[in-house]
């Protein structure tokens, strides 16, 4: 869906569980289907040889998207090297399938739309011979001495950082019905990668489930892009989102059915109908109130959940936050979890929004330049970090949309004394540093 | 595979990776499995290439559901060992005497 699941496993060259949603196409480049179990091609011979590589950096960043980049670039104004590792073959995360135009003020890209602010970033980062961006690799793991794991194309990492920004992003949450494996099922991301990154049209017709501002500002991009959205279905009494995407998907006359949910998909081999149901103010579904919709793609637009996997290795002190969409780490003010000198930054810190993720990743590398750069710079960046902590705390998240996330965000906040006894009390697997 | 393909028609799916269903869940819980980890490790979930990012919190809410435990609770052992994404083996077998 957004790079984070299976569901787009294929067997290419003869290789199980590629992610085909991240796999750019080549001339000779053999795809296959894969469903149920797969059995390990053993005779695939990948002529090319691993090359072992050593790095030492200032600053890991993990994951390109918005907190990342943001993260990157502040830290190598000061002077820090930096490594940046995303999956994708080009950074940028989410933002490169936004083709919807952000709000606010310009400083924090307002009137740009997402794929541009990813473009903006990437040249200057790419300008930039303090940051090293490899692409197309992941973080797999963290191993004792703070070394952390990066796989990349023919070639195996092994980095050894001084502080770690884990700006991990989030996964697409899935439901639970009947038939919810068929192909046709998709998350709201996924369409976005295929239809806003790709330039592919997914299907003819869809129903999108959740009205948050994903399924909102998605069934418009499927309008634009000549798909017949049916409707969208809120098991909520009332629309997520903002009035302002809500009003443009209803001035296409796209019913908003609200208490209603997703009860069955039916089709031989993929989806050709969808079957949604009533539901009373407890969600359980009310009998008899069942309507049916011919689409070939039912879109989840359900929600993320911050993957947090990297964090919870290293042994970060977690706690499950439903304001946030999940697990998340505790941290401090400045963003460092109980793992000393890991970072997180951006969604993986608890779902919210790209601008927020921007000022978190200038957050935690802000913090990094006080503890590794010279007096002179570590007080200016310490000015500049409480300038934006500010800012982000008493200005930009009292809007009323971000309040959820705020008071989330507030919960899993501590003082930098109270960290200290956490540590204590549950000393992590690794440190970095 | 054709078995796997047969087996998902009707049936609720909650990991995609190893084809594990909101039955095969309920029938765990029902067979006396009362621990989040222990019907992980039967099941498999959170198991597959995607290491749990789809099906954990669908599978932890049905548990606590069942179970009458609160979902932080039935988290609160989770577990997380690398390989934390699905990567080719060859990178461990080959370039380690570089």
């Amino acid at each position: 869906m957004i790079g984070k699941c299976s569901s787009c496993f294929m067997k290419v060259n003869g290789l199980p569980n590629v992610k085909t949603c991240r796999e750019p196409v080549k001339d000779g480049l053999v795809i296959e289907r894969q469903a149920g179990w797969i059995s390990p091609d053993t005779n695939n011979e990948e002529s090319s040889s691993v090359e072992l590589r050593e790095i030492d950096v200032d600053v890991l960043v993990v994951g390109g998207g918005p907190a990342g980049l943001s993260a990157a670039l502040k830290a190598s104004e000061y002077g820090l090297d930096v490594a940046v590792v995303d999956e994708h073959f080009k950074i940028g995360g989410q933002l490169l399938k936004q083709t919807h135009k952000f709000f606010g003020n310009v400083e924090l890209f307002g009137g740009m739309r997402g794929f541009q602010i990813a473009e903006e970033y990437s040249k200057k980062l790419k300008s930039s011979e303090k940051i090293r961006v490899l692409t197309r690799s992941v973080v797999y793991g963290v191993f004792r001495g703070g070394l952390v794991g990066v796989i990349g194309e023919n070639t195996h990492y092994v980095v050894k950082p001084k502080v770690v920004v884990g700006s991990t992003g989030a996964a697409e949450r899935y439901l639970d019905f009947l038939n919810n494996d068929l192909p046709g099922v998709v998350g709201a991301g996924g369409v976005q990668t295929i239809m806003n990154e790709y330039g592919v049209k997914p299907g003819e017709s869809a129903l999108v489930v959740g009205s948050g501002n994903v399924g909102l500002i998605v069934a418009y991009q499927l309008l634009q892009a000549g798909v017949a959205v049916r409707a969208i279905v809120e098991i909520l009494p009332e629309v997520g989102g903002w009035f302002v995407h809500a009003a443009k998907v209803r001035r296409y006359g796209v019913p908003i059915l609200l208490q209603h949910t997703v009860k069955a998909v039916y089709g031989d081999g993929r989806v050709r109908e969808v079957e949604v149901v009533a539901v009373d103010e407890n969600f359980n579904p009310v009998p008899g109130s069942e309507k049916r919709f011919k689409v070939d793609l039912v879109l989840l637009a359900v929600g993320l959940e911050p993957d947090t996997r990297f964090f919870s290795q290293c042994g970060a002190v977690m706690k499950w936050s439903p304001e946030l969409g999940g697990l998340v780490p505790l941290r401090t003010l400045d963003l460092e979890t109980s793992v000393r000198n890991l970072y997180i930054a951006g969604d993986a810190s608890g779902i919210e929004e790209a601008t927020t993720a921007i000022m978190e990743g200038q957050i935690a590398a802000l913090s990094a330049v006080s503890k590794l750069a010279d007096r002179s710079k570590a007080g200016r960046a310490e000015e500049e970090m409480e300038k934006i902590c500010k800012f982000l705390w008493e200005d930009y998240r009292t809007s009323p949309v971000l309040a959820r996330a705020r008071r989330g965000k507030q919960l899993v906040t501590v003082s930098r004394e109270e960290m200290e006894k956490i540590r204590v009390t549950y000393p992590p697997r690794v440190s970095f540093g | 595979m054709g078995e796997a393909v047969k087996k998902l028609d009707n049936v609720v799916i909650i990991c995609r990776c190893n084809d594990v269903t909101v039955n095969d869940i309920k029938k765990a819980i029902e067979m006396g499995i009362d621990d989040f980890e222990l019907l992980r490790k039967y099941l498999r979930l959170g198991f597959g290439p995607c290491q749990g990012r789809s099906c954990i919190v669908l599978a932890a809410r049905i548990f606590a559901r069942a179970s009458g435990k609160k979902i932080d609770e039935v988290l609160s052992n989770y577990r997380v060992r690398p390989p934390i994404v699905p990567v080719s083996a060859r990178y461990f077998t080959r370039g380690a005497e570089a």
